[in-house]
């Protein structure tokens, strides 16, 4: 590598390995102790590709981060204690009223301990930050296809780290039990006591008796600052090991190969810029809890079984399934002295369950489907995956529209609707809405791949009207260049399914078949790939450039003139025009 | 393509035609290779270099600034008394967190101002190895496997083996059982009754006990509530139900809060239309019912009085008061449970008896 010009303030004093600097000789004092060389002659310069997408799983990374470190300054003030306590404390409305100790030292710290609330409110912010940035990296992981072979055990740790993220999230805006939090606590023993054959047994040992008991806050807290925290952390780290093994993916371009990895090495480039990142995340953290008021316990009040706010909401991660609730016809099934909750139990007990289990399985589904037992290190365009896009489409549709399910009654009172039909309305739409998004987006995918196939054989469009001798109108087209175009074309040709089903052998005995399972899989192969556009063959390439070509030879009189339009994309300059502005 | 030289393990043979082995193989360009590598100005011009070597510095310097600023705002300002002052989130909190912020996203842009200009920018092409072991490694991996296994004896062994998989199998078990004690079960809480109305059919209502206001627990005569009130009512119990008639305290009350909340709501007598067996149960037009809601146990209280609605504000499950509290719409599968009312001898509201169903949520023993 070439350095010889690079930042000069730096090369006077270059490292050399005869005289260690500092920073060499604490590295050597640690290697005869640990013998950590061996391992970090790779890694220390290891390669990662750069594009902004790769971003957003950092982002979760550091909220997590931020959440270790705020999270263990709220540890030294809050109590996590039901015990009943008269508050004392700086803020005037509550003083005198009876409450628990969790919320009368959620109270000291927002306004007794300098910092507190700003704390607690980066908590909170960091919370939603991290859920929302592993919901938006699942997405880019899914629609680029990096879940796929040798990375789908890494796409199962990931989901759980969002199942994981999404259970810290609910076991931490509980704690400060105040009226909203134990009105979300109040519904889930309403979802546990619905849980067939054992319900009231759970109920009663996680609340140790009856609701509300007085132990469901100090477990919780112990859920959430060291059973799942702990979870997370591991599996965090293998996480980070198989990202760190498997390198990286990157998107397809000159000199990336599914054999290389091509970018800036971690020492220094990536330690800086992923480092400089964390302060980012940090910062507008910070940012947030000083300017944007989050869950404001103080305006609740504290925890009264018999009292409940309008407009109750849980944070919206956990909008979807309640929304599903929301929407669920009330059906209950009695019989032999017994009753069955399906208006409980079917939105909040069965559905998130099938939903994750069906996120989890995507790229096991993925690779059935394909037969693509590949591996893949080069990213794909979603609109080259039509199928596999619009199934995460379909799947997001169904999410949002549980999601502004669990927002009705705000919807109703701010577009003045009425809930009775807005309900109605999603009980149906949640079912038809995924199926349009599926279909729309597939064949959306499809125009795209179309599009890309008119550019690679007629060049891109340069908004020039030429008109001919004949006085016929036309858009003058320009080859694209040798990047744009092996980019372009860097894609896969789509396999073309084989029915085993009908293989016959020479004696025309039918060859042994899968059954119904291989019938079934071959009918999903051919359906993922139906109406795919591939990718023109040489022939095809070379008939648009002779086209082209043609073209360009009744053009040549106006080359190197202002009609050429060449001034706008940079390939030489026209005499006398300058890029116009206008 | 050059990368085709690679070495690359057998790929399990798949059930596609036309398939290369390996993804994505570029059949219409060769590959141009890496674009050439542009200078920087910070590469070539020394003045933009310590340009930005200086721009860096400052936002360093920024920052060290925000931290003092910190460290100020920190002793400068009182909190407590009003959240509210300066933008609705009061001035220590504001001052703190914009210094933090400021401190911490200075650090954050400078670092990244001196990667993106003052290190090295070549990109670096590092090969890939595939995931999989080297086949040599596999092999010698299920040689060592199997040596050990059949060392072990495990499979010859049945009866050793099938032995400890019963006895480590069985270790799950207390590790579920010792969990036990987590909590009572809803039978030995009924049967114990540590507190008055324990269980999970229960309430503290009983017959004659008075209806009183949920907040200051004074009794309520008929004659106090105009047609279209609701009051949100609790048991007098929770009140004087404690021993010696000392209000109930922790545990008990807030059990009991949580089980024996109602409204009491006042309609004309003509609008209600009684359920079978419940034609006096109302008293003067008068009717109360539980203000848990059935579908997952939050308080009702959104109360339209020309419709006689009560509107759950958690899942919006809408149960009809003039109708038994059938639900008209919503989730909830079951009416909220009616509190028989009469008049005692003072001339207060009382239940004529307790709830004659479970109150709150669904379960699978409730029949």
């Amino acid at each position: 590598m070439d350095t010889s010009r690079v930042a000069k303030t730096n090369a006077t004093t270059a490292a050399t390995t005869t005289k260690p600097n500092r920073a060499g000789a604490v590295a050597n004092w640690a290697d005869e102790r640990l013998g950590l060389a061996t391992a970090m002659k790779k890694n220390l310069r290891k390669v990662f590709p750069d594009h902004w997408s790769f971003m957003l799983g950092e982002i979760a990374l550091w909220s997590f981060v931020v959440l270790l470190l705020t999270g263990v300054f709220l540890t030294l003030w809050f109590t996590p204690s039901m015990g009943e306590v008269q508050y004392n404390g700086s803020y005037d409305q509550l003083r005198g009223i009876h409450m628990s100790e969790a919320y009368a030292s959620s109270l000291r710290l927002s306004f007794d301990v300098r910092g507190g609330l700003l704390m607690r409110q980066m908590h909170h912010w960091a919370a939603m930050l991290f859920v929302a940035s592993m919901m938006v990296h699942l997405l880019r992981v899914y629609f680029t296809g990096a879940f796929r072979k040798p990375r789908e055990l890494n796409w199962v740790i990931g989901s759980l780290l969002l199942i994981l993220g999404t259970l810290e999230g609910f076991t931490g805006y509980s704690l400060p039990d105040d009226l909203l939090s134990g009105t979300g606590i109040r519904a889930a023993d309403g979802f546990v006591k619905a849980t067939p054959v054992v319900g009231t047994y759970m109920s009663f040992f996680m609340f140790g008796g009856e609701f509300p008991g007085e132990s469901i806050i100090p477990r919780l807290y112990v859920v959430h600052v060291l059973l799942i925290p702990g979870l997370l952390l591991a599996l965090i780290a293998a996480h980070m090991l198989l990202l760190v093994y498997h390198k990286h993916t990157q998107w397809p371009g000159p000199g990336r190969t599914e054999h290389n990895v091509v970018g800036f090495p971690m020492l220094p480039v990536y330690a800086a810029k992923a480092g400089g990142f964390f302060f980012i995340v940090f910062g507008v953290t910070a940012l947030m809890g000083a300017l944007l008021s989050i869950n404001p316990v103080w305006k609740y009040g504290p925890y009264d079984p018999s009292k409940v706010t309008a407009g109750s909401q849980p944070d919206w991660y956990m909008g979807w399934p309640d929304g599903a609730l929301r929407i669920m016809p009330g059906l209950e099934s009695h019989f032999w002295g017994i009753t069955i909750s399906w208006n409980v139990m079917l939105p909040i007990l069965i559905l998130p369950v099938v939903m994750f289990t069906i996120v989890m399985l995507l790229p096991f589904l993925d690779a059935w489907i394909t037969g693509d037992k590949r591996d893949h290190h080069l990213l794909e365009r979603p609109r080259n995956a039509p199928t596999r896009t619009a199934l995460m489409v379909a799947l997001m549709t169904m999410y949002g529209l549980f999601w502004i399910a669990g927002g009705n009654d705000i919807i109703a009172i701010k577009l003045h609707a009425s809930i009775n039909q807005i309900t109605y309305f999603l009980r149906v739409a949640v079912f038809v809405g995924p199926v349009i998004a599926f279909v729309v987006t597939r064949r959306w995918c499809i125009s795209l791949q179309r599009k890309d196939n008119e550019t690679l054989l007629h060049g891109y469009e340069t908004g020039i009207i030429m008109r001919s001798a004949e006085g016929g109108y036309s858009e003058k087209h320009l080859p694209l260049s040798s990047t744009r175009a092996y980019t372009l074309a860097a894609r896969d040709r789509d396999p073309v399914p084989v029915d085993h089903q009908h293989d016959e052998d020479v004696n025309g005995i039918p060859a042994p078949s899968g059954g119904r399972v291989a019938a079934l899989r071959h009918r999903l192969r051919t359906l993922w790939y139906a109406d795919n556009v591939q990718k023109p063959t040489v022939e095809e390439l070379e008939a648009g450039h002779h086209h082209a070509e043609h073209e360009h030879e009744l053009q040549a009189g106006v080359e190197g003139h202002a009609a050429d339009g060449h001034q706008f994309d940079g390939h030489h300059l026209v005499e006398d025009e300058s890029l116009r502005q206008h | 393509m050059s990368s085709h030289d690679n070495g690359h393990p057998d790929v399990p043979g798949h059930e596609l035609s036309n398939v290369p082995d390996e993804a994505l193989v570029n059949d219409l360009y060769a590959n141009p290779g890496l674009p050439e590598h542009q200078w920087r100005p910070t590469d070539v011009d020394p003045r933009a270099e310590k340009r930005a070597e200086r721009q860096v510095a400052t936002l360093f310097g920024l920052s060290a600034v925000c931290t003092i600023l910190l460290l100020v705002s920190y002793f400068a300002f009182d909190i407590g008394e009003d959240p509210d002052v300066v933008g609705g989130v009061g001035a220590s909190n504001l001052f703190i967190g914009l210094s933090l912020a400021g401190a911490l996203l200075f650090i954050g842009t400078g670092v990244i101002q001196w990667a993106r200009k003052l290190m090295a920018d070549h990109e670096i092409v590092e090969a890939r190895h595939p995931s999989a072991s080297s086949a040599a490694d596999r092999e010698a991996t299920l040689a060592a496997l199997d040596a050990g296994l059949e060392e072990s004896g495990i499979g010859r062994r049945p009866l050793v083996r099938n032995s400890l998989l019963g006895a480590v199998g069985l270790l799950g078990l207390p590790a579920v059982v010792m969990l036990r004690d987590l909590g009572p079960t809803p039978s030995q809480v009924a049967k114990d009754k540590p507190y008055p109305g324990a269980g999970i059919e229960n309430t503290i209502w009983e017959k004659g006990m008075r209806v009183v206001r949920d907040v200051v627990g004074t009794p309520i005569r008929p004659a106090d509530l105009e047609i279209g009130d609701l009051v949100n009512a609790e048991p007098e119990g929770i009140f004087n139900g404690g021993e010696d008639g000392e209000p109930l305290e922790g545990l008990a009350l807030q059990v009991n809060k949580s089980k024996g909340a109602v409204v009491v709501v006042r309609m004309e007598p003509e609008e209600i239309t009684p359920g079978d067996g419940r034609e006096n149960w109302s008293v003067d037009g008068i009717v109360c019912y539980s203000k848990i809601c059935t579908h997952v146990g939050c308080p009702i209280s959104l109360y339209e009085r020309t419709t006689h609605h009560l509107l759950c504000p958690c899942h919006q499950s809408t149960f009809d008061l003039a109708d038994s509290a059938k639900v008209v719409f919503g989730p909830a599968a079951r009416p909220l449970p009616q509190l028989p009312l009469m008049v005692d001898d003072e001339g207060y509201l009382v239940a004529q008896s307790g709830f004659t169903e479970p109150v709150g949520p669904s379960f699978w023993e409730r029949g």
